[in-house]
């Protein structure tokens, strides 16, 4: 068994570089096209819909300032982890997730069902900044979104692109998206303010934080699902 | 064999790459420790801009394709002139490859910084830059296959095989899994959604790792070693079997990043058999490399760079090793979103990529100026903090892995959760301290290199013509 078949192959350029392309099209063609096609790689969740403008812009920022690369937002379908943090994540409930935001280091908790968890207000102390809550907290601040005025001018053309790409938005929705994203805002302020007893000044009532929280409470709550039983005491599902 | 040609290299665009991976190499560690910092020492973080969600996709990106890649386009620059005994293809095209990289790479880290990130990892530029990328791929591939096509040389040496592969393959990752449709500039939503565009990104993560971190490294250890070593490659049988193996088994594995996620099991199972799998082609490299190193052992002794590739390849099966393990359901259970998962990369990035890229600039550098190296001792010395630091930072994350792991899935006889999540936090934080003592000593490995790098070019020069009659090129094929 020699391998003196090969010493030709190793002359001919273009058919050593077709055979490699070959090699390695193959794993990518089994593993990526049949899951499009296959039933049952997605099962339709009722309940699950878009983001609305205003927390589109929250999971914009939840990208900028880079909270994946802490936070998971999977939860896995072990005892353990469905304790801590809810249900395991389903395929679709993940339908209108561009890009996904699965996160593979979890030096924080996962966020997936963070949403409704904790009033506006752990959000609005917590974000500024976390030790405040948890002194051995590793999260760093995010101050500066309490200053910096969040920016909707973007948000009704990012709601056509995701349109385009097939996220059901009706026409009103793209038309008044910056309208729908101010009055959605001016609740959670309203919220923060009147029921929460939080000073929220006019900067940071319009500032990229009221976007970041509006996210950060639809996490994980298009899905009615089950309370979790077995949690107790000190290690209640998100309780960091 | 025999005919005699004057062949001018195009060692300029050699030169440019060697340094700017240097260059690259250096910042792109820094901001590694400052993110591991800022881990252990929270208030490090400087918000707005240098805290650790943005700041550690641009440590990723320096080193993978700053510092890693430019390695990798000076090594082949370097070893396909020679391989080919011919000129490059085209001058102009290298001075665009090396000017093009480095301004999509400063565009990169000024992008990252301001939070213009897909998210997606080691893909997170915004479209310009994905298109720029793909333009300075295509350049460099057609300097190379015409460098290639007018080659005076019968065979192909298995170092360009692997470079062949490297081409081709993160073409075809970078243009599928970077698809998008853009809002403005710097903001665009993938193509893909949820399930199918974790399934996609990780097609793409698994193989950028297998396709930037291990075959045009591969490359520079076919080329390279045998160079120092001054004796052939141990089997030209392993080469092919472990390349075409390598290759073809690589690109099922990457569904082992979601496990337990809801990627249809069956992709799951493929992604575990496959990577399983993969043990015997990486061991393939790993024998190849070591055993030609067989009877010139005494020659480590003395020679740094010999010590690098020895220990950089024997980094190369450890790590091969584990992550067919980590890639096991079981396994992948306990050490998925730990530490585990960081120790492992570095074990493979510091230890294989890492080390055997600095022995390729030491063995170019010199040779690049025309002089000698500045400083053996300055090598050996970069060789040992390097070693110790890498060995620190990968047992600090082993550890600290399985204890997030154990500790997250530990339970109380009534079935309740035995620890909170910020327990397992503040437990760990033992860990991330030494691993900063690690990085640290990495680093500074890499300062010594900086000064003799510095120095070696100091005593000599570019200007001396690169003539290369390029009698001996590598020896292709060797013992059977």
């Amino acid at each position: 068994m020699g391998y003196d078949w090969h010493r030709p192959l190793e002359s001919q350029t273009l058919r050593f570089t077709l055979l490699t392309f070959l090699a390695i099209v193959v794993g990518g063609l089994v593993l990526l096209i049949p899951p499009y096609f296959m039933q049952g790689t997605v099962e339709t969740i009722e309940g699950v819909r878009p983001y609305t403008a205003l927390e589109l812009e929250g999971r914009d920022l939840y990208i900028r300032e880079g909270c994946n690369n802490c936070h998971s937002q999977m939860i896995r379908p072990f005892k353990a982890e469905t304790d801590r943090y809810g249900p395991f994540t389903m395929a679709g409930e993940n339908v209108y997730e561009r890009p996904f935001l699965y996160g593979s280091r979890r030096t924080g908790p996962d966020l997936s069902r963070v949403g409704g968890n904790y009033p506006d207000s752990w959000h609005w102390i917590h974000f500024r900044r976390p030790q405040d809550i948890e002194p051995r907290s590793n999260m760093p601040s995010f101050a500066h979104l309490y200053r910096w005025p969040l920016d909707l001018s973007l948000t009704q053309r990012k709601l056509e692109v995701l349109r385009t790409l097939g996220h059901p938005y009706a026409d009103e929705e793209v038309r008044d998206a910056v309208a729908e994203a101010q009055a959605q805002a001016a609740v959670v302020v309203a919220r923060l303010r009147d029921e929460q007893g939080i000073q929220v000044s006019e900067t940071e009532a319009g500032s990229e934080i009221v976007a970041l929280i509006a996210y950060m409470q639809r996490l994980g709550t298009d899905v009615d699902l089950p309370p979790i039983e077995s949690a107790r005491a000190g290690a209640a599902p998100g309780r960091p | 064999m025999s005919e005699r040609v004057s062949i001018q290299y195009d060692m300029a665009v050699v030169r440019g790459f060697a340094i700017s991976a240097l260059v690259w190499g250096a910042v792109g560690m820094l901001v590694g420790l400052l993110a591991a910092l800022q881990l252990a020492f929270p208030d490090l973080n400087l918000p707005p801009y240098l805290q650790f969600g943005r700041i550690r996709p641009i440590h990723t990106n320096a080193v993978i394709f700053g510092f890693t890649l430019g390695v990798v386009f000076a090594g082949s620059y370097y070893g396909v002139q020679r391989l080919c005994r011919v000129r490059m293809f085209s001058d102009s095209l290298s001075r665009i490859n090396l000017w093009g990289w480095n301004a999509i790479i400063v565009a990169a880290a000024v992008t990252l910084l301001l939070g213009k990130s897909t998210s997606k990892e080691y893909a997170e530029l915004e479209w310009p830059i994905d298109i720029a990328i793909a333009v300075v791929w295509v350049v460099y591939a057609i300097n190379f296959f015409g460098t290639v096509a007018r080659r005076r040389e019968k065979g192909m040496y298995v170092a360009i095989w692997f470079w062949i592969a490297t081409i081709l393959t993160i073409a075809m990752l970078h243009i599928f899994n970077s698809m998008a449709l853009p809002v403005s500039w710097w903001k665009s939503y993938s193509a893909y959604a949820g399930i199918h565009d974790a399934n996609i990104q990780w097609w793409y993560g698994h193989n950028a790792v297998g396709f930037l971190l291990t075959t045009p490294i591969l490359g520079l250890m076919y080329y390279f070693l045998p160079k120092q070593i001054d004796r052939p490659i141990f089997s030209h049988r392993l080469s092919i079997v472990h390349f075409w193996s390598l290759i073809f088994i690589y690109m099922w594995a990457g569904p082992h990043h979601l496990i337990y996620s809801p990627l249809p099991d069956w992709a799951q199972t493929f992604g575990t058999a496959f990577s399983v799998m993969l043990i015997l082609p990486s061991w393939g490299g790993m024998v190849n490399g070591l055993l030609t190193m067989r009877g010139a052992w005494d020659r480590v002794r003395t020679d740094p760079l010999l010590k690098m590739f020895a220990v950089g390849i024997t980094f190369y099966g450890m790590s091969t090793f584990e992550g067919p393990m980590m890639a096991v359901k079981s396994v992948n259970s306990l050490s998925h979103f730990t530490n585990w998962t960081i120790g492992h990369v570095h074990s493979g990035a510091l230890g294989w990529v890492a080390l055997t890229c600095f022995a390729s600039l030491y063995y170019m550098i010199p040779r690049l100026w025309h002089t000698q190296l500045y400083s053996v001792r300055l090598a050996e010395a970069h060789f040992w903090v390097a070693t110790i630091g890498l060995v620190l930072y990968v047992t600090s994350m082993w550890i600290s892995g399985v204890t997030q792991g154990l500790m997250w899935r530990a339970v109380n006889p009534d079935g309740s959760l035995t620890y909170t999540f910020i327990e397992t936090v503040a437990a760990i934080r033992v860990y991330d301290i030494i691993r900063v003592c690690g990085g640290a000593l990495y680093l500074s490995g890499v300062v010594l290199m900086f000064i003799n790098v510095w120095k070696t070019i100091q005593q000599g020069s570019s200007a001396v013509p690169e003539a290369g009659p390029a009698l001996t090129p590598a020896p292709v094929g060797g013992g059977k």
